[in-house]
């Protein structure tokens, strides 16, 4: 076992008795549901107005109808909720001084860096996957595109990735847990503002460049189905570029 | 530049300072006289150069004068500057295998900056520091492999059992599934932690959770343990029990331990290094720092029957240079000039007379009387960073007590 999977199994173990992890999972999973279920009654809602007009069973697209709003729903949901699984990772080791032991042993700060994201990640993903119950339900009652379920999921675990690693930056930069929520929540909602003032500049360079920079013509993309390579280079830079830069804030508070 | 020759770790000397011999290894005189029997002219500019070469000769006739010294920590001319603040001003000192060296010094002194530049949590502003010969700015996984560091506040995942935690610290630090078997056990023996590790260390009394901490940087067995203040918090059966540990552990690790607790220092470490606002201020044994400083011999004299004049005439005798009453009228305190032992003439005068002698000692000043004669005497020439525009003249007098000592 690696100095990496020593620290992976430590981080898992911490997260795993944390009480907000449980806490940002029920509430994430009970607001996907209910979201999810609103979106279907609306669905059900216009089904039977078709039938009223049309006198026959209207072919209905779900995709369109429920999981599209659901993705798009799930991506504000996310902007909160990760910050709050994040604030811990760093500021709390500085908290409590223990960070001491990480960089007095023989790891370096991009495996202690690694490790702590790939512990927020995989709980992520354990919560993410478990809001596949939703297709997994309908699928019995209804027929719908599971490609465009696929890169659905694709762009929250991408858009997920990304928000963690913004968490993990703030989480860095400072020791207050209440600080790195707030401050990752902050550049995550400016990272996406940074969209809308690009579309309000419309088809000039600078609008184009602001567009590109925020992820929300990203994410539209993945959730409509269109997988391009620049979105999923996006993603993966951006992600880099946070574990990177927060690699940066921990080797420059060493010197502090 | 270090070298080892013929089994010794020599240092190239630049500057022949007379303390630097400590090196090498040598005393004062054994190294005046391999000069003089080469015929070098003393404290020369080239005198390191030739004395390199000539000392392996001096070595090899003179192995039962010369102890071979390897130093497992150094630490050349290290400063470290928070801002316009400076923590550390050109700190030089060594330990060598085996030895205990206490840090002392009042809080904010600098001896937990220290301690972390050496365990390479942070980086110093200048110098170089080593240990077990890598180098802590260059080679720092090597030395974090070598060394276990305690911090002041022990570094303790409160949601964790003293088990998991163990583990965790022995995997972070490389070891093998089945060596941290081992290990861990122990570890757990070595510092008494039998009846509480399967407990969650949140749930721990304080002494327990620094003996936890202790643990940690036991756990991969490492040559160089660095201990910031380790008996913090532990109740005074713990304390011996601590301070036996270290001791028995000195004899293949090299420790260094930073305390306030002057008692700890002379109870448990070789060499004592008292640094304050940032600068080293002595370096020696104990014993040869109170004795360096004492400015006279103080003696206690006792007798059974004295006479009215009695200390008066005490004060008449040769060498004596004051006496002080003691607090019954059967004892006083007598100064005489130091490096002349009085207590022959003492007890022949006190038997001669009659007065009935009871009880004559040296009296020696404790490490306190040394740490606040230091510290006060520092505190006098200022404590503002432009009174030493330059650092390593102001603790010249000191290299050269360490010499003369």
């Amino acid at each position: 076992m690696t100095p990496f999977h020593a620290m992976l199994a430590k981080e898992l173990r911490c997260l795993g008795v944390s009480p907000v992890v449980y806490v940002v999972g029920a509430i994430f999973l009970f607001v996907s549901g209910l979201i999810a279920y609103l979106m279907v009654a609306n669905a059900g809602q216009q089904a039977v107005r078709l039938l009223q007009i049309q006198n026959t069973y209207p072919p209905l697209n779900l995709n369109a109808l429920v999981f599209r709003p659901l993705f798009y729903s799930l991506e504000f949901v996310l902007m909160f909720l990760l910050p709050v699984l994040t604030m811990r990772v760093l500021a709390e080791e500085r908290k409590l001084l223990t960070f001491e032991l990480l960089l007095t042993s023989p790891i370096g700060i991009n495996e202690i860096i690694s490790a702590k994201y790939m512990s927020v990640l995989l709980v992520y993903l354990g919560l993410l996957s478990l809001t596949g119950l939703t297709p997994l339900l309908l699928s019995f009652s209804s027929s719908f595109h599971w490609g465009g379920i696929a890169t659905g999921y694709m762009a929250l675990v991408l858009q997920g990735g990304l928000f963690l690693a913004c968490g993990v930056l703030a989480s860095a930069m400072t020791d207050n847990q209440v600080v790195a929520a707030f401050l990752s929540f902050g550049i995550i909602l400016v990272t996406g503002l940074i969209g809308e003032l690009g579309s309000v500049l419309g088809d000039t360079t600078i609008g184009h460049i602001l567009s590109s920079i925020s992820f929300r013509e990203h994410y539209d993309r993945l959730v409509r189905g269109l997988v391009e390579a620049r979105d999923v280079v996006y993603y993966l830079s951006g992600i880099v570029l946070m574990l990177f830069t927060a690699h940066r804030v921990v080797d420059a508070h060493r010197w502090q | 530049m270090q070298h080892d020759l013929a089994g010794f770790r020599f240092w190239e000397f630049d500057r022949a300072a007379p303390w630097d011999i400590r090196w090498v290894g040598l005393d004062e005189h054994f190294l005046t006289s391999v000069l003089k029997e080469r015929q070098y002219p003393v404290h020369t500019p080239h005198v390191c150069c030739m004395l390199q070469r000539d000392l392996v000769g001096a070595f090899t006739e003179h192995t039962s004068i010369a102890r071979p010294h390897v130093s497992m920590i150094t630490v050349q001319h290290i400063s470290k500057r928070y801002g316009t603040h400076t923590a550390l001003r050109d700190v030089t000192f060594h330990v060598d295998k085996g030895e205990i060296l206490a840090f002392l010094g009042p809080n904010g002194a600098g001896k937990t900056t220290t301690m972390r530049i050496l365990a390479c949590a942070m980086p110093p502003s200048e110098g170089r520091a080593t240990v077990a010969g890598f180098a802590c700015l260059e080679q720092p996984v090597e030395v974090k492999r070598r060394l276990g560091y305690l911090p002041e506040t022990p570094p303790l995942y409160q949601e964790l059992t003293v088990d998991e935690y163990l583990t965790f610290a022995g995997r972070l630090k490389g070891l093998t599934s089945q060596r941290l078997a081992s290990r861990k056990a122990n570890v757990i023996d070595q510092v008494e932690l039998g009846d509480v590790h399967h407990r969650v260390i949140g749930h721990l009394s304080r002494g327990y959770r620094q003996r936890v901490g202790l643990a940690q940087a036991l756990i991969h067995d490492p040559p160089v343990l660095i201990l910031d203040e380790p008996t913090v918090g532990l109740d005074p059966k713990q304390i011996i029990a601590i301070r036996t540990l270290i001791k028995s552990l000195a004899t293949s690790h090299t420790i260094i331990l930073s305390t306030h607790v002057l008692s700890e220092a002379t109870a448990v470490c070789d060499r004592v290094v008292i640094i304050h606002q940032g600068r080293i201020v002595a370096e020696d044994t104990p014993e040869q720092l109170s004795a360096r400083l004492r400015q006279s011999e103080t003696m206690s004299l006792t007798v059974k029957q004295p006479t009215p004049d009695w200390q008066e005439r005490l004060k008449m005798l040769p060498g004596v240079l004051n006496v002080f009453p003691g607090s019954t009228p059967h004892t006083c305190t007598i100064d005489c000039h130091l490096q002349q032992d009085l207590r022959d003439t003492l007890s022949q005068f006190v038997v001669s007379q009659g007065y009935g002698l009871l009880e004559l000692k040296p009296l020696s000043l404790s490490l306190e009387d040394v740490f606040l004669q230091l510290t006060q005497q520092d505190e006098t020439l200022g404590t503002d960073a432009s009174d030493y525009p330059d650092p390593s003249s102001s603790s010249q007098p000191y290299q050269r007590e360490r010499t003369s000592a």
